[in-house]
């Protein structure tokens, strides 16, 4: 399952593999362990970004809330935007911090939905640091599969309630 | 269609009054053993809040392991040896009989009780037991186990406890987390603890005096401890990060627990004395949901250091790990019996999760439910009953399977979403 993840990982544009990336720094795999060489050209790509500002009114059309597959921790690219703007703003306002609080849906046991849920504030956590934002400013807390958004056993439901949401 | 209506709403409100949990067979052993429990005589006493012969017909029925017979079907009601008739007994078809009376002697009760073996004309045990008012379930609930263990060689475990946490949305972004104490049976339900923040993983310590749980009423998860006896309660870990999935050592001076301040889930052992931390595990991977063996040298937890979850065994003198499972994708969540011989964990299959147990000494793996969301497997303490949850529509309900497979039964729940259950140990 792991070496699916790295195939489907290096598959997609160097900025996401970065972000995705693994749960921590360190993995056997050595091929993930490669593709953390890679971090110097994301930053660039994202300094020219100019996608929102610095103040508060700049970010408040951003998405705050980030959606994973089933049992997965890569963020997503459609993600990565909406956090280089975020992450725009916190490197602009050393001062301002954002709570990361990670999700999973209902299936599989709670404690292990506990630390899946943690591993996915810690993905979106690597794409804002990897952006500039100091560690200090940012916080981790998982619910697990404690606060769904939705109910409901099906398929729709559990996309929805694999999240992060992103909250100042 | 009101007066119907009215008639549901009483319904509904004495099945709230009566108990929150109720239970229901589901399946029951092939050939369930014939027993017959007469109500007690009450000898000079006034009417009582309890029916004792009742609360030990629905422990032996709940058991699936006997055939209870009904009380309109007796033609007498015996309460001592002398009207005790084996013949008619033998004809309506009982292998054992109850029999039992109660008397009062200055407000004290004194429940006594009998169990004959109907066939061969013998007396097995008798007993008599002071009792008061207030306590006379619990009495059932002793004969009960005093009766299952001499007809099955099993200690009972009726007179054991259940935790549970509840769940109920009030509004929108409002919701309400009860940590639940009952008997085994779901009756006497009461809130130890009540959140509007999630509450999961309660642990009991052995001796049955504390729970330690997970609560997030500070907004972020920390382990805590509850004196039942008092209320009591302390916060014994709050690191950033996880902590999680709390467990007693056998000799309930260590507690095994999930820390990720280091970055990553690991498991580490808490000294309650001392309170020194010592990390357990080492990997990258998540490791996490700790159990003790009974010996406590070992730790069982679930990882994914393979790719998936499954559950593993670390030797605590040498920090050895063995892998424990192999067959399917995801097992989780292991419980072992008291005896070490079965695993019993959460295990997916088809897209399902179910409860399973694996023998460690042949390796075999049984699929003991059949349902579709089954978590949280709790064990009885004499091995005989996992205690689980699982889904009912959308709302959490309890669930019981014997070891074995043979014997199910339900514990709906009137009130919101019922999770998390841990059976206590005997006490």
């Amino acid at each position: 399952m792991r070496a699916m993840n790295i195939g489907k990982a290096t598959a997609l544009a160097l900025t996401v593999v970065w972000a995705a990336g693994c749960s921590t720094t360190n993995t056997t795999d050595t091929d993930t362990m490669g593709s953390d060489a890679t971090p110097t050209t994301t930053t660039q790509a994202v300094s020219d970004s100019s996608m929102s500002g610095t103040s508060m009114a700049d970010i408040k059309n951003l998405a705050t809330v980030f959606y994973f597959d089933f049992d997965q921790t890569q963020v997503k690219a459609e993600a990565v935007q909406a956090l280089r703007g975020h992450a725009k703003y916190l490197v602009a306002n050393p001062s301002a911090s954002v709570v990361l609080e990670g999700h999973a849906d209902e299936r599989g046991t709670r404690e292990y939905n506990m630390a899946l849920g943690e591993r996915r504030a810690q993905a979106i956590a690597r794409v804002l640091t990897v952006n500039g934002v100091s560690s200090s400013q940012i916080e981790l807390v998982s619910f697990g599969e404690e606060k769904p958004v939705v109910m409901g056993h099906n398929d729709s439901s559990w996309a929805q309630n694999r999240r992060v949401e992103l909250k100042y | 269609m009101q007066r119907t209506l009215c008639f549901i709403f009483l319904f509904f409100f004495s099945v709230l009054a009566r108990a929150e949990l109720t239970v229901e067979i589901t399946q029951g052993v092939d050939q369930p053993t014939p027993v017959a429990v007469v109500p007690f005589a009450l000898n000079g006493v006034q009417a009582l809040p309890e029916d004792v012969a009742q609360v030990v017909s629905d422990d032996l029925y709940r058991s699936g392991m006997f055939k209870i017979m009904p009380r309109e079907n007796m033609l007498s009601f015996p309460s001592d040896r002398n009207s005790l008739f084996f013949r008619d007994w033998r004809i309506s078809g009982s292998d054992f009989i109850v029999i039992g009376q109660i008397k009062e002697t200055e407000g004290q009760l004194t429940v006594a009780f009998e169990l004959y073996d109907v066939l061969k004309e013998e007396r097995i045990l008798g007993e008599e037991i002071k009792a008061n008012r207030t306590n006379l379930r619990a009495v059932g609930h002793y004969i009960s186990d005093k009766v299952f263990e001499a007809l099955t060689g099993v200690r009972g475990a009726f007179s054991t406890r259940i935790v549970y946490v509840t769940a109920k949305q009030l509004a929108a972004s409002k919701h309400r987390y009860r940590l639940m104490l009952a008997d085994s049976d779901g009756h006497n339900p009461r809130t130890i603890l009540e959140s509007k923040e999630p509450i999961l993983s309660p642990a009991w310590s052995r001796d049955g005096t504390k729970l330690a749980y997970v609560s997030f009423e500070s907004g972020r998860p920390a382990v805590y401890i509850q004196y039942l006896a008092t209320g009591k309660r302390e916060k014994v870990q709050s690191f950033r990060g996880l902590n999680g999935a709390p467990a007693w050592s056998p000799d309930g001076k260590q507690l095994a627990l999930v820390l990720s301040k280091d970055g990553n889930p690991e498991i580490y052992v808490l000294d309650l004395q001392q309170r020194r931390l010592t990390r357990v595990t080492h990997h990258f991977g998540i490791d996490t949901e700790p159990s003790w063996s009974p010996d406590g040298q070992s730790l069982i937890f679930t990882s994914d250091r393979g790719g998936q979850p499954q559950i593993y065994s670390i030797y605590l003198p040498t920090r050895d790990v063995t892998r424990l499972t192999f067959e399917g994708q995801y097992n989780a969540r292991g419980r072992l019996t008291q005896d070490g011989r079965f695993l019993a964990m959460v295990h997916q299959s088809n897209g399902s999760f179910h409860i399973a147990v694996q023998d460690l000494r042949t390796g075999r793996v049984d699929l003991l439910t059949e349902t579709f969301m089954d978590e949280s497997p709790t064990i009885a303490p004499n091995g005989s009953i996992i205690l689980y949850a699982t889904q009912e529509g959308v709302r959490g309900v309890l669930s019981a399977v014997s070891l074995d497979g043979r014997v199910k039964f339900r514990l709906p729940s009137s009130d919101g979403d019922v999770r998390e259950p841990a059976w206590s140990p005997f006490q």
